[in-house]
């Protein structure tokens, strides 16, 4: 432990102690026992109880049909919507950063409404436009689209949760690109649209993998605003948080933790590899 | 690419740089109605869904759903669970965020991933650590209940899940801001002999205040919206543990759509109020910012 704030010795040699932020002992003890009573302790509670289960018991839960169409469909919609929002957050922030237009400001404020909104909110509104006599539901229901209750709803439902956390990723990487590379590009005959995948792509690159994977991260977790328009059949449209949510209420309770430190396992572990690909792309751009 | 051969070589920077930045008129119109089309319809159409349904059957119906007594209850109940959340999640984001910017330390990075821990965890997930710790079934859950306490499927329950979700936002949105205004001020305070509190309240918090307050909004907005963690302890007893989100979802699943759309619309409208308050915060902070350059 150094004191960062620590002044440097005075010329005389009588170093005068400057400890300009006080009691790092006082702050830290705080910080720990929060976190501590707050985190620490129902997180062991957690992985003391998923560790009473058996090896056979484990087994059986991960070959458990039901689990594995959860997961299945968790995931694949999960990363569907991540993969939408890359498009649609790449969009929204060159719009916003490149071009002046009417509602440009009104547009850069709503952009953080799926934060801001309680999810079960967004869940029942979203549900309510998608039905089939909806206010788009009545729209796609005679192209043979069905939104409400099958995964494309609970995958929109995602794609909403997940735009902010893209948007705001890409936005200020966008803001402080450098000018003189478009330019050069320009000067050397390079069409916008060129520029734009060679030039500018590579260098938004970072950001979007970073989005990508804050609102893949957020969106595996997350249970208001997909349960309403899910459906909730089992094998088909029910995610892990909501099965978690089932046992408990069979007082299931060592599946229930089975299930959520399974998932919470499955998500670190695709994060880490998020991140190992992301540094490893960053190493070979440099 | 015709127009790079620039008529004058005078005030070249500035125009061509606009010039080459700029996309064709129709690339232009194309993107943004595209993104004006697919933001309208995922953000504001919801919007309009909400008022739309809550008033659907007319003000009479709405303001009886707003005051029936267990929409107050929800409410009284939400706005109380904030008002314990808050407050202290705000000392512990101040405290955090100081302690993660001002002192380096072995465990350091350990300690901001635990800071973010919540962001990355299921809601879900939030509330089941504490029935498995205060639960029937749970760590503590047979003394407990000798001792007639009741946490889970209680008051306490829901504050502490709450407390869990909400605990990040303050200290996240201070940690920048303190890195970025740095400890010189604070240093020279110091030596000019103020005590570590007169320092921190007349030289750091000024400094920080706009982040603080951000930081207070999310957090407050999150404590009063959060569903998932909340539904997992809660119990849903009517009048009892129900938080105005709890109250939405079970009018919507009695099908009492008109009535929940207008409890939705109070909690759409702290939607509203937050970003605006986000608006007015982060255009005073780039005003401050510009007068201080």
């Amino acid at each position: 432990m150094t004191d960062l704030t620590q002044s440097p010795p005075s010329p005389s040699g009588r170093t005068q102690r400057v400890p300009a932020a006080p009691g790092f002992h006082l702050c830290l003890g705080y910080t720990l026992f929060y976190l501590g009573l707050i985190v620490l302790l129902p997180l062991a509670a957690l992985f003391s109880k998923a560790a009473t289960l058996g090896a056979p018991q484990w087994w059986a839960l991960v070959t458990d049909p039901r689990v594995l169409a959860s997961f299945r469909v968790t995931f694949g919609c999960a990363a569907a919507a991540a993969a939408a929002d890359l498009g649609l957050g790449l969009l929204a922030a060159w719009v916003l950063v490149r071009y002046s237009f009417p509602g440009r400001r009104l547009m850069d404020a709503l952009i953080d409404l799926p934060i801001a909104m309680p999810t079960a909110v967004a869940g029942i509104t979203l549900v309510t436009l998608f039905v089939p006599g909806g206010w788009i539901g009545r729209w796609l229901e005679p192209l043979g689209i069905h939104v409400a209750f099958t995964p494309l709803g609970i995958t929109l439902a995602l794609i909403f949760i997940g735009l902010p956390l893209m948007v705001r990723s890409v936005q200020p990487v966008l803001q402080e690109l450098d000018p003189d590379v478009e330019e050069a590009a320009a000067c050397l005959g390079a069409s916008r649209w060129t520029t734009f995948r060679h030039v500018l792509l590579p260098q938004l690159a970072p950001a979007l993998i970073t989005g990508f994977t804050l609102s893949f991260a957020r969106v595996i977790g997350e249970y208001g605003s997909v349960v309403f328009i899910a459906g909730n059949m089992p094998y088909k449209t029910e995610v892990v948080p909501l099965l978690i949510i089932t046992k408990l209420e069979e007082y299931d309770y060592a599946g229930a933790t089975a299930l959520g430190a399974l998932s919470l396992g499955v998500s670190f572990a695709l994060l880490l590899i998020i991140n190992l690909l992301k540094r490893r792309y960053a190493s070979g751009e440099a | 690419m015709a127009g790079i051969a620039a008529p004058s070589r005078l005030g070249l920077g500035e125009a061509k740089l606009n010039q080459v930045q700029q996309d064709p008129a129709w690339a232009r119109r194309l993107l943004i109605f595209a993104a004006l089309l697919s933001l309208g319809l995922l953000l504001v159409l919801p919007l309009a869904t909400i008022l739309v349904e809550a008033l659907g059957k007319g003000w009479g119906t709405y303001w009886a759903a707003i005051g029936d007594p267990e929409a107050l209850a929800a409410v009284r109940l939400t706005l109380l669970t904030a008002l314990i959340c808050v407050p202290l999640n705000l000392v512990f984001g101040v405290v955090a965020a100081w302690l993660l910017t001002r002192y380096k330390f072995r465990g350091r990075d350990l300690l901001l991933t635990l800071v973010d821990l919540p962001f990355s965890v299921s809601p879900v997930l939030s509330g089941l650590i504490y029935v498995l710790l205060f639960g029937l079934q749970g760590w503590w859950g047979a003394w407990l209940n000798d001792h007639n306490i009741r946490v889970i499927f209680a008051v306490p329950g829901i504050v502490l899940a709450t407390i869990f979700v909400t605990f990040p936002f303050i200290a996240r949105e201070l940690i920048p801001v303190l890195e970025s205004t740095g400890k010189d001020e604070e240093e020279a305070a110091k030596v000019l002999g103020a005590s570590p509190l007169r320092t921190f309240f007349q030289v750091t918090l000024p400094n920080i205040k706009w982040g603080l307050l951000y930081g207070v909004i999310l957090c407050n907005a999150r404590a009063m919206g959060e569903f998932g963690a909340v539904s997992v302890v809660s119990g849903h007893i009517r009048g009892e543990t129900n938080t105005l989100p709890l109250h939405v979802e079970i009018l919507y699943n009695e099908y009492q759509f008109a009535a929940s759309f207008a409890a939705a619309s109070l909690l759409a409208l702290l939607a509203l109020v937050t970003l605006l308050a986000k608006n007015i915060v982060e255009q005073r902070a780039g005003r401050e910012r510009g007068s201080a350059q």
